[in-house]
């Protein structure tokens, strides 16, 4: 009964993402694709809680959905436009995209073919961000700091950008 | 741990639902005698002036990129909190180092005028 459920909602959740990404590409108002944009975030945000990474798929909503889609939307809505028609137009070489994504396809699926998997034999772990949280303190920690130089220098180079930097 | 997660669902297919079933109930039953007045865009108050699509500030678009940052840290943070008392003064000092990392990026927004609103 349990795997039913969850195939089903496997299914579910991965037609959200794939038909949501295929959107983003396929809309012609840029506006449109960058919402489609988070319900895919938020699709594959429930394929990461089928995974039981429940924290990650927290994270996903919080940061990719909440935050990054956001920051897309503001950026489009930036840029000076009489209307938002338009804005994302397909391709004008059809072709040559479907050769490329086509070739990326096989080499993901040879990848995928020619990986030794691994299947663990333990349970999932239950309650990952206690895991977590003593990981990134200990082991993790130079990485954990690196990650907070990051995020200013981010910050720091939008802010260059947008404002502008120091007139000699 | 995924049978928590049925609630979600159950909500999830509640929340679909419900538009669909409001909007066709208004749908079937709702008389349908157009007039000029009707059929106007109607928001609060006067006709919109102009184009829809105008142009954002690029102070929204700051204010969004360090909400971005402060939302990383966020998470950060929730991991330490609830692993505050195992973890003890080494996992203290690595968060205050954090966070004092990201408060000079803070200072430096302010600095540069990225919080003044113009």
């Amino acid at each position: 009964m349990d795997d039913l459920v969850y195939t089903i909602a496997f299914y579910i959740l991965a037609a959200i993402t794939i038909a949501s990404a295929i959107g983003v590409v396929t809309k012609h108002n840029l506006v449109h694709s960058a919402l489609l944009m988070a319900l895919c975030f938020i699709g594959i945000s429930g394929l990461y809680v089928l995974l039981q990474a429940d924290f990650l798929a927290a994270v996903q909503i919080l940061v990719y959905s909440g935050a990054v889609a956001i920051l897309i939307v503001l950026g489009i809505m930036l840029t000076q436009r009489r209307s938002m028609e338009n804005t994302n137009p397909n391709s004008g070489w059809p072709r040559g995209a479907a050769v490329v994504c086509a070739l990326l396809f096989v080499v993901i699926l040879i990848v995928i073919a020619a990986t030794p998997w691994h299947y663990s034999s333990s349970m999932a772990a239950q309650d990952t961000p206690s895991v977590l949280a003593r990981l990134l303190f200990t082991d993790y920690m130079v990485a954990f700091e690196a990650a907070a130089v990051l995020l200013l220098a981010a910050m720091m180079g939008a802010i260059v950008l947008a404002k502008g930097g120091e007139e000699k | 741990m995924l049978h928590d997660y049925a609630n979600i669902g159950m909500l999830l297919v509640i929340a679909l639902l419900f538009p669909f079933l409001a909007l066709g109930a208004s749908y079937i039953i709702q008389p349908r005698r157009p007039g000029v007045e009707k059929s106007m865009p109607y928001e609060c108050g006067v006709d919109t002036v102009g184009t829809t699509w105008v142009q954002f500030r690029i102070s929204y678009f700051l204010y969004a990129l360090i909400f971005v940052v402060f939302d990383v840290e966020t998470i950060f943070l929730y991991l330490w909190a609830i692993k505050f008392q195992q973890l003890g003064l080494a996992a203290f000092i690595e968060m205050f180092v954090f966070m004092m990392v990201l408060v000079i990026g803070l200072g430096y927004a302010w600095n540069k005028g990225g919080l003044e609103w113009k």
